[in-house]
């Protein structure tokens, strides 16, 4: 354990000292696909690995990207409080965004992905072959994670959460809109609205979406807790008050309440009612979804990119290969080929958050 | 595949109107169409699309009502007139050929066909994939149109050609968003259907009108055309003496789920038969006689057998019975009933051959009198109704019409016990009417219960698996059943429902991971998952391999308690078949 932290540590501080120079011609892929996760042998390490590793770099806090077990993380700052609230305390290491490190003599740097705060895409550089790995990502710049970057490179690792050209979102500012129209309506009728969203996420994102209200924001406990380890990172968020089995029955009259996934159809939501329940998901594109999760309204509002997000993305890294990962893969893989870039699906464990939406079966892949 | 056009706006034709104009644009069918007075102003479409939205989402009831309500308030009257006729089962039909509309989409948008195709796997819904994947509403001030306007246009598309009717659509789905887009498309493809039920919508317009729901619901029942009545006709009272066909509203009963002897004393309640074809009315009016189905569909002609008993019931008689077939029996009713599958031969056939008036005849079995001598009697008690209806059938004496018969019984017992011959009868069961009931309008609670024997079961395994409709879109939720024949598989029937959202998402789940094969949207499956499959009857078929076809099959449970070599068998299928099949 100690040995392998130490080892692990020299490897990073490579750039204080020179660094390792490229092997020649053993003509490998940078990055390969394994039973554990994305691999790159030249270097020892595992991008977002789903079984427990010795070095993992991980794209983003979500659990279904960063699995607990592992021997030593490395991410970016604002990811490292995340892990701690969600995986205890571990060997992890941090570092900005377009900050170099070599680990065993392999280039790698993180670059915003827009998808939620501390997301990365991880560049692998070796053999002057550029890899980059996108984790999860979204084109529209939601003001909190950071704009997507596209970097150059030789062959992208992507997501297709939503590769279908029926998933094509509506300005956030038009949701925001929407959803503040819904909560005024709610408001009027004395009902209290219940913004159903990832507490990772998609939460913070609709603190920023109601803000123009004005209204106290109450919030569950796992959305509470994931504000508290964010604010601890220097992030500017509006404030949230915690509901406790305390607080009073009168003071939630008509609130403006968000909770996650799982509180949605609980008994934890009946000291609110009346209230009218909203989800706020790219899923809710399709009225099919919003039908099944039964809820009053749905919001299409996503971390993802959309349809035309995934092409400007996929075309701004100048890849002449492109691998699809977790969402609708054979699709979008198949239109990236039909238009002339090489590409290829890959079978990944990403794409299930359940622990987050046990009640909407979101089962292509996470909210 | 059709040429891909990059730029919309050739497809396209030129925007409509002339900008600020406000006469009506000229239509591309022809002449303009002039928009009916009252027309509730330029939001009538988006106003109506809105409303369809709302309702196949909401989860209340009241809302919903409110809803409804709300439009009857705002919306012009001939588009208020079109939606009482969609809520009430009036479907247009379909008014373009659907593979038509996926094409155009392809065209306007420059997708490859097998991406709409995926797309529309995801989606599960024709109307609502294309109104995804067009590119964003352009707004014109002025070009929105109200629902009738689109109604009247669809109207005279038949004798339209293809490019007309091309240039108008396109031109129609620029400027809407994608909820009218979606709406627009359902009338076109002629799937239009709502989560709503006639009832909700008869309660939200009595509130709009200040008239009592079951009058409104007798008054917009029966034969007329929206695009030519007016709202204040329609609901008016004189109207409905004017339309002799004029059914009554059915009066229909609830499943009895809890014990028999809750309803208190035995006497005090008739028990009959629920027999297994389709209910329907007998009107005899004016030298004439009509023949309602429950879905309010004018079934006049398609059964000929009744043509006899024109001139024989009574002027202003109303029959509410069972359309069904029957043979003569030598039993004390003089008749037997047949299994449905006869009468289905009959069903959604315009002409009927000779053959098949021998082979599946049909009969009436007359269950109440609705109205005699022009006067409504549905307000008499059941007792009194039935003794006039009994006095016409012995005055009418055909073998065409027979009085359904009642049971005689003292104790709830002795009818648990008669209820066990129901399927020996080809009987779904039993009704039970208090005695002293109204004849009253819609589902209601209290004085009708339908008393369902226990379905057939089956336990089999799931190979196919397949995305669903609507709110399952996206989810593996329509699947294909096999039972075991020797060591094989031999499917058997599809069922789409049953199972609890949780379990649908198991199953789903379990596909994703266990999937064999993919044909076109279909996977077969690894044979593991067990169900009980529930159904209602069992006919022989040459279409299906197992050489059987059933009746309403359902999941009934998730049978996670047994393994594959546990499902029964074909033999045990044929068995049911011999017992209760339709035996040609």
């Amino acid at each position: 354990m100690v040995e392998q932290a130490e080892n692990t540590q020299q490897a990073l501080s490579s750039p204080l000292g020179p660094p390792v120079p490229e092997r020649t011609g053993d003509g490998g892929a940078v990055i390969t696909f394994t039973d554990k996760g994305l691999y790159c042998p030249a270097g020892n390490f595992y991008i977002d690995p789903w079984k427990p590793v010795d070095k993992a770099v991980i794209t983003h806090a979500h659990s279904d990207h960063a699995k607990f077990g592992s021997r030593y993380y490395l991410c970016h700052h604002l990811t490292k409080p995340l892990l701690q609230a969600r995986l205890g305390n571990n060997n992890y290491e941090s570092i900005g965004w377009n900050e170099i490190v070599y680990i065993n003599g392999v280039k790698v740097s993180l670059h915003p992905a827009g998808h939620i705060i501390g997301s990365s895409q991880i560049r692998v550089e070796y053999n002057n072959e550029v890899w980059v790995v996108s984790g999860d990502y979204k084109t529209e710049d939601d003001g909190i994670s950071g704009a997507f970057e596209p970097i150059k490179c030789n062959v992208f690792i992507t997501e297709s959460t939503f590769g279908l050209p029926i998933y094509n979102w509506l300005p956030q500012q038009t949701i925001y809109n929407n959803i503040c129209n819904w909560v005024t309506g709610n408001t009027q009728q004395n009902q209290a609205s219940i913004l159903i969203a990832y507490s990772l996420g998609k939460a913070q994102r609709l603190l920023k979406a109601v803000e123009p209200l004005q209204q106290k924001i109450w919030v569950h406990g796992a959305i509470y807790n994931m504000h508290q380890a964010i604010v601890s990172t220097g992030v500017q968020l509006p404030e949230v008050t915690y509901i406790t089995p305390a607080t009073p029955k009168e003071d939630l009259k008509g609130a403006l309440i968000i909770a996650p996934p799982g509180a949605q159809g609980s008994t934890w939501m009946k000291k609110f009612l009346p209230y009218e329940v909203g989800v706020c998901s790219g899923w809710m594109q399709v009225r099919g979804n919003v039908r099944r999760s039964n809820v009053d309204a749905g919001f299409a509002l996503s971390d993802h990119a959309d349809w035309k997000g995934l092409l400007t993305a996929v075309k701004a890294t100048g890849a002449e290969k492109v691998y699809v990962t977790h969402g609708f893969q054979s699709a979008f893989s198949r239109y990236l080929n039909d238009n002339g870039i090489w590409s290829a699906e890959v079978k990944t464990e990403y794409g299930t958050e359940e622990e987050e939406a046990p009640e909407i079966p979101t089962t292509e892949g996470d909210l | 595949m059709i040429e891909q056009v990059k730029n919309i706006e050739q497809v396209l034709s030129p925007p409509l109107g002339d900008g600020g104009t406000k006469q009506a644009p000229s239509s591309p069918l022809g002449p303009p169409v002039p928009e009916r007075t009252g027309d509730g102003g330029t939001a009538g479409f988006s106003l109506f699309s809105s409303l369809v939205t709302f309702l196949g989402t909401s989860t209340k009831t009241t809302d919903k009502l409110n809803a409804l309500a709300d439009y009857f308030v705002h919306a012009g009257d001939a588009d208020k007139v079109w939606v009482i006729a969609l809520f009430s089962g009036r479907r247009p039909k379909r008014m373009i050929n659907s593979s038509l509309l996926p094409l155009w989409c392809i065209e306007i948008t420059g997708l490859p066909a097998w991406l709409f195709e995926e797309s529309y796997h995801t989606v599960g819904d024709l109307a609502e994939t294309i109104a995804l994947l067009l590119p964003p509403q352009i707004k014109v001030p002025g070009a929105e149109r109200s629902l009738s306007y689109y109604m009247a246009q669809f109207a005279i598309f038949e004798k339209q050609d293809e490019a007309v009717k091309h240039a108008f659509i396109t031109q129609a789905w620029q400027h809407m968003g994608k909820d009218e887009r979606f709406v627009f498309n359902k009338l076109l493809t002629g799937g239009f259907r709502i989560g709503v039920s006639q009832k909700l919508m008869v309660n939200a317009l009595a509130k709009s009108v200040n008239i009592s729901p079951s009058v409104i619901a007798h008054r917009i029942s029966g034969n007329w055309d929206p695009s030519t009545i007016s709202f204040i006709e329609l609901l008016s009272e004189h109207a409905h003496t004017v339309d002799v066909s004029k059914p009554y509203p059915f009066y229909l009963a609830y499943a009895l789920e809890e014990d028999v002897s809750a309803l208190g004393e035995p006497h005090e309640w008739q028990a009959e038969w629920k027999w297994d074809g389709i209910r329907g009315q007998i009107i005899q009016r004016n030298n004439e006689l009509f023949i309602w189905s429950r879905g309010e569909e004018l079934m006049t002609g398609k059964f000929p057998e009744y043509d006899i008993l024109q001139g024989l019931l009574p002027e202003g008689t109303v029959v509410d019975g069972e359309i069904i077939s029957i043979a003569k029996a030598n039993n004390a009713w003089g008749f037997a009933p047949m299994p449905f599958a006869f009468l289905q031969t009959r069903i959604g056939r315009k002409n009927v051959t000779k053959k098949q008036l021998q082979e599946a005849p049909v009969g009436f079995i007359a269950y109440d009198l609705l109205e005699f001598n022009y006067e409504d009697w549905r307000p008499r008690p059941l007792t009194e109704r039935r003794a006039k209806l009994e006095e016409i059938y012995a005055q009418v004496n055909q073998s065409v019409f027979r009085l359904s018969p009642v049971i005689q019984y003292n104790t709830w017992d002795e009818l648990i016990e008669l209820r066990r011959q129901s399927r020996d009868l080809f009987a779904e069961g039993l009704m039970l009417k208090r005695k002293s009931s109204e004849y009253q309008v819609g589902r209601k609670v209290g004085d009708w219960w339908k008393w369902k024997i226990d379905p057939f079961t089956i336990d089999a395994v799931m190979i196919y698996a397949q995305k669903g409709h609507g709110r399952r879109s996206n989810l593996y939720t329509d699947y294909t059943f096999a039972v075991r024949d020797g060591d094989k598989l031999v499917s058997f029937a599809k069922a789409y429902s049953g199972l609890t959202d949780k379990e649908f998402a198991q199953v789903d789940n379990f596909v994703k991971r266990n999937s064999i094969e993919k044909f076109g949207p279909v996977r077969t499956v690894k044979p593991e998952l067990v169900f009980e499959i529930a159904f209602e009857g069992i006919a022989a078929s040459s279409r299906h391999k197992s050489g059987v076809a059933l009746r309403f099959p359902r999941i009934s449970r998730w049978r996670t308690d047994k393994k594959t070599d546990e499902i029964n068998t074909l033999d045990d299928l044929k068995k049911m078949l011999q017992l209760y099949g339709n035996k040609t």
